[in-house]
């Protein structure tokens, strides 16, 4: 059974089709692309899948369950975790609370116990703190972990983005042009860093790139939407030699 | 920035967060220190009989717009929405409480019957600060100031026009006058309209003040150090990144509103249990003072706690000791806020202001 299968999905503004007769299959484990032109709906679609735009049309489910309809914070907890285009962090927090804000669906405590630090506050703290720490490592971000999310580089805070919503367990990870505004060092270390957390946390995960280099890197299959319509879909060697595709994104030389 | 990535990348990840930790936990001290030490100069001061009467009736009142200011610091720093009403949840807090205190006037011991009524009033207050954080809190930014300013003039306009009895039949009340209430012989009159309540029972003083800000204080620090508390400054930070991680918006909002309504309510405690007459009026409920204790919360620093209590106590006896000089007290109080607001924030004078503690800083060390 698929992780994710959409089907017919479809959104209207006013006259606009914004998406329209949207397919997508993503197989567990897999690194599926989406790309497209500017103005494609290829953010819209993550913003159906998160919860953001009901849909007007169509089913989306996750791992056999139909999550249409479902609010962005149901969800996260059905297993879906998303990065933003334009960097979303919580900028006046440390990292590392940025990490254990993420990670607060997982540790519970009580109020009283929050307000006088008394009984399960301090063990489960400490829990929440070890976890964090462990998961800033893996993307190099532990010796930041007491900086201000908004000092950081600006790389470092892509990761960061990414490394918040690896915190809530997700099944599959929404990456929204992950390397915008990179040099190439740094979307090297980032094509890096998207296979290493593939392998070491088993997960599936879809990415929306500009970057042609990222997508045949590291994309195993990907969809290429234009005007809010599938134009081509499959293996990216495939797809990438697709005249219809050359010709509608990646231009003729 | 540079400096602390630096500094931070130097060293190990586990002595970072060590290091964090120390410098929360001195920060606390001095806050705490702050208070304490304070309280205990004013206390000594009292004791030798070197304080005026009319400066020793300004402690307590100075305390608890220290408490209320933490309070709204809470919701306009650490949950970041603005609200204009916390004057109307201490008037809340303030009648409810007096009101326990007056029927169990004869019949308790001062200390438990001061207790409940303070459980009363915070309890009173939480209560209205969720139910009016039901619809308020699904507002944002001006509309919620908006909303809650209604709120809190909403609340002194129904308890200066509330009449409430108590006789052998039990409680009764109306919003008309005395005469309707139609009590027995042997009733008494609790609220007595714009009259408000007299006579509640002298409970409160400036150590039980100070025991109120230190526990509030302690409260909000916690919070802010918790799983709740992180919830609600991401929420704070980027409402659209914390709904994507799963926390749940509005109940967070609630929760922290009305933490904040409760601790306003205990201010208003200490209020009614320093006067004998409790009256809702302008004076003391009205929105010029919500808007007062949100002038201590931002010249303090939005967010910082210390802050505001150091700013609330400052700007509140400012005015009361300016009393001397009648026709230009309200401006020299005008210049300090000025003042006071380009020190906070004027980049020059943050430099400058930075450059002078780092002398003194360093000068301190040498000494060492």
């Amino acid at each position: 059974m698929a992780l994710l299968e959409v089907n017919n999905l479809c959104i209207q503004f006013g006259g606009l089709r914004a998406v329209d007769d949207f397919n997508l299959t993503i197989e567990k484990g897999e690194l599926y692309g989406l790309i497209g032109p500017n103005g494609a709906g290829k953010t819209t679609v993550f913003n159906l899948l998160t919860g953001v735009y009901r849909p007007n049309e169509g089913i989306i489910r996750l791992d056999g369950e139909d999550i249409t309809g479902h609010r962005t914070t149901e969800i996260n907890r059905d297993g879906i975790a998303r990065t933003f285009q334009n960097i979303r962090l919580f900028a006046d927090m440390p990292v590392i609370d940025n990490v254990r804000a993420a990670l607060g669906g997982q540790y519970h405590y009580s109020l009283f116990e929050s307000l006088f630090h008394v009984g399960k506050y301090k063990a489960t703290e400490q829990a929440m703190t070890e976890r964090a720490m462990s998961l800033l490592a893996v993307f190099h971000l532990d010796q930041y972990a007491e900086v201000m999310a908004s000092n950081l580089p600006y790389g470092q805070q892509r990761k960061l983005e990414i490394a918040r919503a690896m915190a809530t367990n997700p099944k599959l990870l929404l990456l929204d042009e992950p390397a915008a505004g990179m040099n190439p060092n740094e979307t090297a270390e980032l094509m890096d860093t998207i296979e290493l957390i593939r392998d070491k946390f088993d997960i599936t995960i879809l990415l929306i790139e500009h970057d042609m280099k990222l997508v045949s890197g590291i994309c195993e299959k990907l969809t290429v939407l234009n005007f809010g319509r599938v134009l081509a879909q499959g293996e990216t060697k495939a797809v990438l030699s697709d005249p219809e595709v050359v010709k509608a994104y990646l231009g003729e030389s | 920035m540079s400096n602390t990535n630096q500094t931070a990348a130097s060293a190990a990840p586990a002595s970072i967060l060590k290091a964090a930790e120390g410098k929360r936990r001195r920060n606390d001290l001095i806050t705490f220190g702050i208070v304490i030490v304070v309280y205990a100069i004013l206390e000594i001061l009292m004791k030798t009989g070197l304080l005026s009467s009319h400066l020793k009736g300004l402690l307590v009142p100075m305390a608890y717009y220290a408490v209320v200011a933490v309070a709204l610091n809470l919701c306009v720093g650490i949950l970041g929405e603005l609200s204009l009403g916390h004057a109307g949840f201490m008037c809340i807090g303030a009648f409810s409480s007096a009101l326990f205190s007056q029927i169990f006037q004869n019949s308790m011991p001062a200390a438990p019957r001061f207790f409940l009524a303070f459980v009363i009033g915070v309890a009173v207050s939480a209560l209205f600060g969720f139910l009016i954080g039901i619809p308020v809190l699904r507002l944002n930014g001006d509309y919620l100031a908006i909303v809650t300013l209604a709120f809190g003039e909403i609340i002194k306009n129904i308890l200066n026009a509330l009449y409430l009895g108590l006789d052998s039949r039990g409680f009764h009340a109306s919003l008309q006058n005395v005469m309707a209430l139609g009590l027995e012989p042997d009733g008494t009159v609790l609220v007595n309209g714009a009259m408000g309540i007299t006579g509640t029972p002298h409970d409160s003083n400036f150590t039980i003040a100070i025991i109120v800000l230190l526990l509030s204080l302690l409260v909000v620090r916690n919070f802010i150090g918790s799983g709740q508390g992180r919830a609600v400054m991401s929420i704070r930070d980027n409402r659209i990144a914390a709904e994507s991680i799963g926390i749940n918006i509005t109940k967070f909002k609630m929760t922290a509103f009305t933490i904040s309504a409760a601790i306003a309510g205990a201010a208003g405690v200490l209020f009614s249990h320093n006067i004998s007459t409790l009256q809702a009026s302008s004076q003391y409920f009205g929105y010029n003072v919500s808007i007062m204790i949100l002038v201590y919360v931002v010249l303090g620093g939005i967010g910082s706690i210390r802050g505001s209590v150091i700013a609330a106590s400052v700007l509140y006896l400012l005015p009361e000791l300016l009393r001397g000089l009648n026709k230009y007290r309200m401006l020299i109080y005008s210049i300090v806020l000025i003042v006071v607001m380009l020190i906070n924030w004027a980049p020059k004078a943050v430099a400058k202001r930075d450059e002078l503690l780092a002398g003194f800083r360093s000068g301190r060390k040498r000494k060492v």
